[in-house]
């Protein structure tokens, strides 16, 4: 049995992602497999790329009614998190409806650049043991151009416009937008509490 | 708030880390990997990384050390050279680079942005410029990578930043081609030019010599980065000095 495990969900990050937990001592396994990501202690669901074709990656592994069944600690990341939301306005695409509210279109106005890509502070919204140890300087790596609303399931939001999700929390499902295998110490330490889960 | 990125680029050439003066005349600066870890231990927040043999040469990026500095580091990294089709693009992404960049590959094909966008999404397509002020409008130049092989693209620097933003890049690396390697400062009149068309980021390059040529690119050409090489290779300027000198001048930098 593998204990942590990587959906191969199609990102292009899942080697970063894979990397960065290497840095922290562990080795993933990437899988697409149900009863495996099922007996699996942690599950990472990494992802970049268009919601309707993440989506449609998870259904054509069967995963889709899988993973908002799971009850070991589950991260999503970017797209991933995205995707454990009730859906998405990108491609119109209904999710996986573990998180309240879907993703919009980041507003488009002067000044304002889309995608959202850069650092970008963390400020935190109520306790969760992903960010324990994080100050209040804490700054991550975001590259999205589709953003969540602040809402009960966000522990941290960020500013870019306006306040967005940057992780939500429910229960044993965590979502960071941002990219903690690309956000260096700060990223490190998350994975590092997410693995001590 | 995003925090304003200090991008060192590290121009790659056979396995190494090079730098020339105005495109030209390049000496070796160190090894690809140990440079990138020191960057990353300095506070830079993102790498670049230009390998700058492959588009003149009509050769490929050789991803075997990208995969390397992909285990290495953890901040993100763009690649640029050579990357002509969206397989060879989805090689160095699957290697573990977060972004590629087209330059020369793009004009000659400029529909090559818009498959590499559909492909990837258009947070990992980098469109780089290199742009030359010859008395008139700026005017791009292609194969820089070789002084031998460098030649005009016949296309305002404007017009086709306006093509390749509608087409789907996500991000614009503007090399000002009069001021790189002469230290003078960033080219603030044309990068203030391509601001006001650019609604993606952007990218200064070319030309820092002073801390405060940094806190001038971000204050007055609004840039969200500003990309180095020299100043950072030598020693001359060190990141963190960067930083709180930024800090100090109120512009908001990653801690």
């Amino acid at each position: 049995m593998s204990s942590v495990v990587l959906v191969d969900s199609g990102g292009a990050n899942i080697g970063s992602v894979k990397y960065a937990l290497a840095r922290l001592g562990v080795e993933a396994e990437i899988c697409a497999d149900a009863e495996e990501i099922q007996r699996a202690a942690k599950v990472i669901m990494p992802g970049v790329g268009a919601a309707g074709a993440g989506m449609a990656r998870l259904r054509e592994h069967g995963l889709t009614e899988l993973i908002p069944t799971l009850t070991q600690p589950v991260l999503g990341i970017c797209l991933g998190m995205q995707l454990m939301f009730e859906n998405s306005e990108e491609d119109n695409t209904p999710a996986l409806n573990i998180f309240r509210g879907g993703a919009t279109r980041l507003p488009d106005r002067p000044g304002l650049r889309v995608p959202h890509m850069g650092w970008n502070r963390l400020e935190m919204v109520k306790p969760c043991a992903l960010l324990d140890g994080l100050g209040d300087d804490a700054y991550a790596y975001f590259v999205h151009s589709f953003a969540l609303p602040v809402n009960d399931d966000t522990v941290a939001s960020a500013l870019h416009g306006e306040a967005f999700c940057a992780v939500a929390q429910r229960d044993n499902f965590y979502g960071t937008q941002f990219h903690p295998e690309r956000s260096a110490g700060v990223g490190a330490k998350i994975l590092e509490n997410f693995l001590s889960l | 708030m995003l925090a304003r990125r200090l991008i060192p680029c590290l121009d790659v050439r056979d396995g190494q880390v090079v730098k020339g003066v105005q495109f030209r005349n390049h000496r070796v600066m160190g090894e690809i990997e140990e440079l990138a870890t020191r960057y990353r231990d300095e506070g830079a927040d993102e790498l670049v990384f230009y390998d700058i043999t492959a588009s003149p040469e009509g050769r490929q990026v050789d991803v075997s050390w990208v995969s390397r500095v992909a285990r290495v580091i953890d901040i993100p990294f763009c690649v640029a050279g050579g990357i002509r089709s969206v397989a060879q693009a989805g090689r160095v992404l699957e290697a573990g680079a977060d972004k590629i960049s087209v330059n020369t590959p793009a004009l000659e094909n400029p529909d090559l942005i818009g498959e590499l966008a559909l492909a990837f999404g258009s947070q990992c397509v980098v469109v780089g410029i290199d742009s030359l002020d010859r008395d008139g409008p700026y005017t791009v130049k292609q194969n820089t990578g070789n002084p031998d092989l460098m030649s005009d693209a016949n296309r305002s620097t404007q017009a086709w930043l306006s093509e390749a933003q509608d087409r789907g890049a996500g991000e614009f690396v503007l090399n000002c081609m009069n001021a790189d390697g002469a230290r003078s400062g960033y080219d603030i009149t044309q990068l203030k030019l391509l601001r006001t068309s650019c609604r993606v980021p952007l990218i200064a390059s070319g030309g820092a010599g002073t801390m405060a040529h940094f806190a001038d690119v971000f204050r007055e050409a609004d840039v969200d980065g500003a990309l180095a090489a020299t100043v950072f290779h030598s020693g001359a300027i060190p990141i963190p000095d960067l930083k709180s000198f930024l800090r100090d001048s109120d512009i908001l930098v990653r801690p």
